[in-house]
């Protein structure tokens, strides 16, 4: 009975804690390694990630709705994954695109990045603007084929256990995905000419002019490889729960932070840190009292919700780790470049 | 002025007043040309102006023969023209590899036979070959910066300051090492605040005082002269 309790316990936690925060964790991940990367080459805070988040997410929802109304499925996938390839290149180019216009001029005048961080506010508010005229300001889903992978119920008939397991597709395919596209962008990062040469101009400018590495190529591979990732980890959010162009403004914040906590500049805090905002969020907002039920005896059942803050304040979480970690630490983790 | 490598009667700044005044240096293949000088004399300025990074009033700048003297510092990179500078002249947070690989960017052949030449060169770079450049010591961090340098096949290597901050034992290896890649037939110009041991090592020297050049000569005899010894050398 006793090791009933215990695995109950764990499925329990595995269900509503560590399976969703694998998940937000790697959408967080996939999207603070766009911010860190543009820090790193281009030396700004992107204000407008969120945002490019938004539009490269719209315009894969734009092409899903082409592609269903041709019929084309993926089946059980969601149909999504076929329009993500053609959304990412797209993307890709509006941020060449957005280069070209904006952020090719203040580079020209060798502008402050203080001055470009609030270039990106503009940019913001633009790509904002492009986005809600397009596709509108309202709550999307636009998620189809089979939900689940495993199911509560079936979960429960299948082990006996009064506690059920259920997986959605959603959350597997994320972490999947984003396992896949880090792994890829590691190795072109670590193994490429072109990757080294991107960390090569980010970490001494003059030298790699000097070694005739060319500046304009690297800011070019940067916006693609950032319009890509703000894709796949917008699409990724937007299937796991929906799309709503002023959830993924929001999102902003938790992603700075994660790409801070772990050390900005560096792909491989971004990663960490992207998993570290989650699982905090979602573990500090979680309701325990179920949990110590299974753990406790009887007579010292707790008899509040067990909860530490309520999931209203989730962003409160993020907001706090970054205080810290600046107080603390403020190359972050992984020792990225000072703020 | 003639040579491999010259440039002739140099006048310019960083846009205020001018800190070359009228400044020739020049180097053959095979040879090292040593620029020396007090403080603030505008020796690393010339060997700036000579890669195209300062915008000069007047004089001109050759290379083989040819003027180079308005192509831009990746253009004189391309065509052969290789430069150390004093400060930040590695990559601290690539490899010792990846600084070489970066060195030779521009090269589009097989570069195995490179990479052994500047093993063999620097034994140290290919034993810390995988560590990061940024942990290695002051002397080993200069090795990486001349081989990364080296790694274009260069027809000038130049110098800002190799031994500033290195021990005087590190400092000996590093001239060693740089009269080897002499040997190899590189034009190496050097800018030394050890002037003694720079002259040493010189095939022709050039002290510099405020932006002009003062004495001209062979390495050897501008350290017998005593005038240039009681000025510049201590005695």
């Amino acid at each position: 009975m006793e090791n009933y309790d215990l695995l109950n316990a764990i499925i329990l936690l595995a269900n509503f804690v560590i399976v969703p925060a694998l998940s937000y964790g790697s959408q967080l991940a996939l999207a603070a390694l766009g911010i860190t990367l543009v820090y790193a080459v281009l030396r700004f805070s992107n204000f407008a990630h969120g945002d490019l988040m938004a539009f490269g997410t719209m315009i894969a929802i734009l092409i899903t709705w082409l592609f269903q109304s041709w019929g084309l499925t993926a089946g059980v996938l969601p149909t999504a994954l076929i329009a993500l390839p053609f959304a990412m290149a797209l993307t890709a180019g509006f941020c060449l695109l957005t280069d070209r216009i904006v952020y090719k001029f203040y580079r020209e005048q060798k502008s402050q990045p203080v001055v470009f961080m609030i270039v990106s506010v503009g940019v913001m508010f633009i790509m904002n603007a492009i986005v809600r005229f397009i596709i509108g300001p309202k709550d999307r889903t636009f998620f189809d084929g089979e939900k689940f992978i495993i199911k509560a119920v079936e979960f429960k008939s299948y082990t006996g256990l009064p506690e059920g397991l259920s997986i959605k597709s959603t959350q597997v395919l994320t972490i999947v995905i984003a396992l896949i596209t880090m792994m890829m962008l590691f190795y072109f990062l670590q193994k490429t000419k072109m990757g080294k040469s991107m960390r090569a101009y980010s970490n001494n400018e003059d030298l790699a002019l000097l070694s005739g590495i060319n500046p304009d190529r690297v800011v070019m591979i940067t916006w693609i490889i950032v319009g890509m990732l703000a894709t796949i980890a917008g699409v990724l959010y937007g299937l796991d729960k929906s799309f709503k162009p002023f959830t993924y403004f929001q999102l902003l914040l938790p992603m700075f932070a994660a790409a801070i906590v772990g050390g900005i500049g560096n792909p491989l805090g971004a990663v960490a840190g992207g998993y570290i905002i989650a699982f905090s969020e979602v573990m500090l907002t979680y309701a325990y009292k179920k949990f110590f039920m299974y753990l406790l005896p009887t007579n010292l059942e707790p008899d509040g919700l067990m909860q530490f803050l309520s999931t209203d304040y989730k962003f409160a979480i993020s907001f706090i780790i970054l205080v810290i970690v600046l107080i603390i630490r403020p190359t972050g983790i992984f020792r990225g470049k000072t703020l | 002025m003639s040579g491999f490598f010259y440039c002739e009667n140099l006048v310019g700044g960083y846009g205020g007043e001018n800190i070359l005044n009228d400044c020739s240096v020049s180097v053959n293949k095979g040879e090292i040309s040593v620029i020396v000088g007090p403080n603030g004399a505008g020796k690393s300025t010339a060997m700036k102006a000579m890669l195209g990074m300062l915008k000069l009033s007047q004089g001109k700048v050759f290379l083989d023969g040819k003027d180079i003297s308005n192509f831009s510092p990746q253009d004189r990179v391309a065509s052969g023209i290789s430069f150390v500078p004093q400060t930040m002249n590695i990559f601290n947070e690539l490899t010792v590899k990846e600084n070489l690989e970066m060195g030779a960017y521009l090269r589009e052949d097989d570069l195995d036979e490179t990479f052994e030449e500047m093993y063999s060169l620097f034994p140290i770079l290919h034993e810390k070959k995988e560590q990061m450049a940024g942990e290695l010591s002051g002397g080993q961090r200069q090795q990486v910066a001349v081989g990364r340098a080296l790694m274009t096949r260069p027809n000038v290597l130049m110098l800002d300051e190799p031994t500033a901050g290195v021990s005087p034992v590190v400092m000996d290896e590093l001239f060693d090492k740089i009269i080897d890649i002499k040997k190899t037939g590189v034009a190496i110009i050097i800018v030394e605040q050890n002037a003694k041991q720079a002259l040493n090592i010189a095939d022709y020297g050039y002290v510099l005082v405020a932006g002009k050049n003062k004495f001209t000569g062979k390495g050897s005899e501008l350290l017998n002269d005593t005038e240039v010894r009681k000025a510049f050398l201590g005695g």
